[in-house]
């Protein structure tokens, strides 16, 4: 893995004044790169800091220490190349559906001529499957039109990055589905990095290719990245088929249940915070090509952890 | 249908009106008892006093003298004697002067304070000592510099509608929810944009509210500025008529500046609907 990461979160901390003059910590010394076209997501427990994180690559506030590099460059704002698709989706209530996407791309298209907006806007309007919804407001539609607005704004501006805060949480299980089915498929047509987080242990296994776990905090820190073991052609319906289905998610259930509280009240004791261990739940035996490259080693009967 | 609640609300209205009026005429057309007086006073007051009739006028006699008036409302026969449409546009055309003044001023400024944290402490003391300060004790002022008294009326309709609309508008702008602002720093919205197409239409139903607020004040304040003023308008007929002991053409002025109130406060209100958005 010599390739460098599209985005580096790079010993980043966030710290609120704490009354009594004291800092609360958020998080302290967080390492993390994203590569390009990567699907990461982001799982803890509320309060931990993932919306903390997330704001901080978005550039919507800045962290109390360390930087984030994104293309080599550190940012210092918000950015048309980081596309964020907001919890409570954020449309502009006074816009219709067209009004909302077409804003965001003569944002990001300020010479282009109307109609030509307007063709861009109603391309993800229809890319988002609300193609006849252009022209109503966002009262006039359901939790999830809202969401798909928000996404359809988002990939609008062809963003290098999208960063998506726990989007599809307000949604019942049905919408939900298909706004992941839809979600997956943009992102591995397009090739889209993307950084999520989530609360849904499903949602993760089905969309991410690594999973970030992050111990409760405060002082919050990423305990372990989760490489997804599961096929890349792996569809929602099937996906508790396959045989490494269970042990990714007893794995990521248990972090959650147990691991998440003790990790943080007793870290390991050789926790690198630049590396943090990468593990791959797999059925055991793991078939055929092993994970990807160098000392796979395993330490766990289903389990391959990599130091890398 | 029978059970529309417009409706019902629509004939209860009628009917409350109906007795008022009736009440109104029984209340002024009793005989009472003559009561002995001078006869130069009996003189003065007219048959109203001697023959025990009341001198209120009743509402057959407002009827009369608002048919009047509205069948020739812009004649002019002196400085004193106009019709009352003319002296509605006089008090109507200061109101407006004054009230779009105080919107140039108040909606800026507004905006300013309410995206700036610093101008919105710095100027606060200066806006609570203003507030509550009656619009009529400008008054001795505007006349001592601005010399002029119909400009005096606009300057005190200025001030009077100047607060409303520049609280509101603060408050609507520093109240746009940050959502909408991360959405604008996101896709790198210039502060024009912003301001124009994110903040403005936020903040645009608050700042409608204020101004509503505001034209009410104003046209409650016209009529109290121009019975000191004098001259022209509908609060100097109020005055004139007053005493002149026409009271009917008092009360048909009062008539009219309420139902124009109204009309003011439903342009305003209309306005309100079309800016306001659901969420
Ligand atoms: N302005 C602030 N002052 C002090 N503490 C804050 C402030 N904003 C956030 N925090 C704290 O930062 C921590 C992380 O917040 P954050 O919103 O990132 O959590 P989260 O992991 O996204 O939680 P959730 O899953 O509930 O969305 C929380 O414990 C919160 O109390
Ligand atoms: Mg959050």
């Amino acid at each position: 893995m010599t390739e460098k990461p599209l985005i580096s979160i790079e010993a980043v901390a966030r710290r609120y004044p704490a009354p009594g003059g004291n800092e609360t910590v958020i998080f302290e010394d967080l390492w993390l790169p994203i590569r390009r076209g990567e699907f990461v997501c982001m799982i803890g427990h509320s309060g931990c800091g993932k919306t903390t994180v997330l704001n901080i690559l978005a550039g919507l506030e800045a962290p109390s220490d360390g930087a984030v590099i994104v293309d080599g460059r550190e940012i210092g704002g918000p950015s048309l190349d980081r596309a964020v698709i907001f919890q409570s989706h954020a449309l502009l209530p006074w816009r219709t559906v067209l009004g909302n996407v077409a804003f965001a791309v003569k944002s990001r298209w300020p010479a282009k001529g109307k109609d030509w907006i307007e063709k861009q806007a109603k391309r993800f309007i229809s890319l988002v499957g609300l193609e006849g919804a252009e022209r109503k407001r966002p009262a006039e539609l359901s939790g999830g039109m809202k969401q798909r607005v928000g996404i359809a704004r988002a990939l609008s501006i062809e963003p290098k990055i999208l960063l998506m805060d726990e989007p599809f949480s307000a949604l019942d299980a049905l919408t939900r589905g298909t706004l992941q089915d839809e979600v997956r498929r943009i992102c591995l047509e397009t090739g889209q990095t993307t950084f999520m987080i989530t609360h849904d242990v499903d949602e993760a296994m089905y969309l991410a290719d690594r999973i970030v776990l992050m111990t409760n905090g405060p002082n919050a820190h990423v305990a372990e990245i989760v490489e997804n073991p599961l096929p890349r052609d792996r569809s929602r319906t099937d996906l508790h088929r396959h045989p490494h289905y269970y042990p990714l998610r007893n794995h990521l259930i248990d972090f959650l249940v147990t691991r998440s509280r003790t990790l943080r009240d007793a870290p390991a004791a050789d926790r690198d915070p630049r590396n943090p261990p990468v593990v791959r739940p797999h059925a055991a035996p793991e078939p055929v090509a092993p994970i990807s490259s160098d000392q796979a080693s395993a330490q766990h009967p289903s389990m391959t952890r990599r130091v890398p | 249908m029978i059970n529309s609640l417009p409706l019902r609300a629509g004939i209860l209205s009628v009917v409350l009106f109906g007795l008022f009026l009736l009440a109104w005429h029984l209340a002024v057309s009793g005989t009472g008892p003559t009561v002995e007086m001078d006869p130069a006073y009996a003189a003065l007051m007219g048959q109203a006093a001697v023959q025990g009739k009341s001198a209120m006028p009743g509402p057959m006699d407002v009827a009369a003298t608002l048919w009047g008036h509205l069948s020739d409302p812009f004649y002019v026969r002196g400085t004193n004697d106009m019709g009352l449409g003319i002296q509605l546009g006089h008090s109507i055309l200061r109101v407006a002067l004054g009230y779009f003044l105080a919107v140039a001023v108040a909606i800026p400024v507004g905006f300013l304070i309410g995206m700036s944290p610093l101008m919105s402490r710095a100027l606060d003391p200066f806006i609570q000592v203003m507030k509550p300060i009656s619009p009529l004790a400008w008054m001795p002022l505007a006349l001592y510099t601005i010399k002029d008294s119909g400009l005096s009326a606009i300057f005190v309709i200025f001030i009077c509608s100047l607060w409303p609309m520049l609280i509101n508008t603060a408050f609507g702008v520093a109240s746009v929810r940050k959502e909408w602002l991360n959405v604008a720093r996101t896709l790198e919205v210039g502060a024009f944009r912003r301001a124009f197409l994110v903040i403005l239409p936020a903040a645009a139903p608050t700042i409608l509210t204020g101004m509503r607020i505001s034209i009410g004040i104003a046209w409650l304040v016209i009529v109290a500025a121009e019975m000191l003023v004098g001259g022209t308008g509908i609060g100097y007929f109020v005055w004139n008529e007053w005493n002149n002991l026409s009271i009917t053409n008092v009360i048909t002025a009062i008539v009219a500046i309420g139902v124009v109130g109204m009309i003011l406060d439903q342009i305003l209100a209309r306005i309100a609907r079309l800016v306001s958005f659901p969420e």
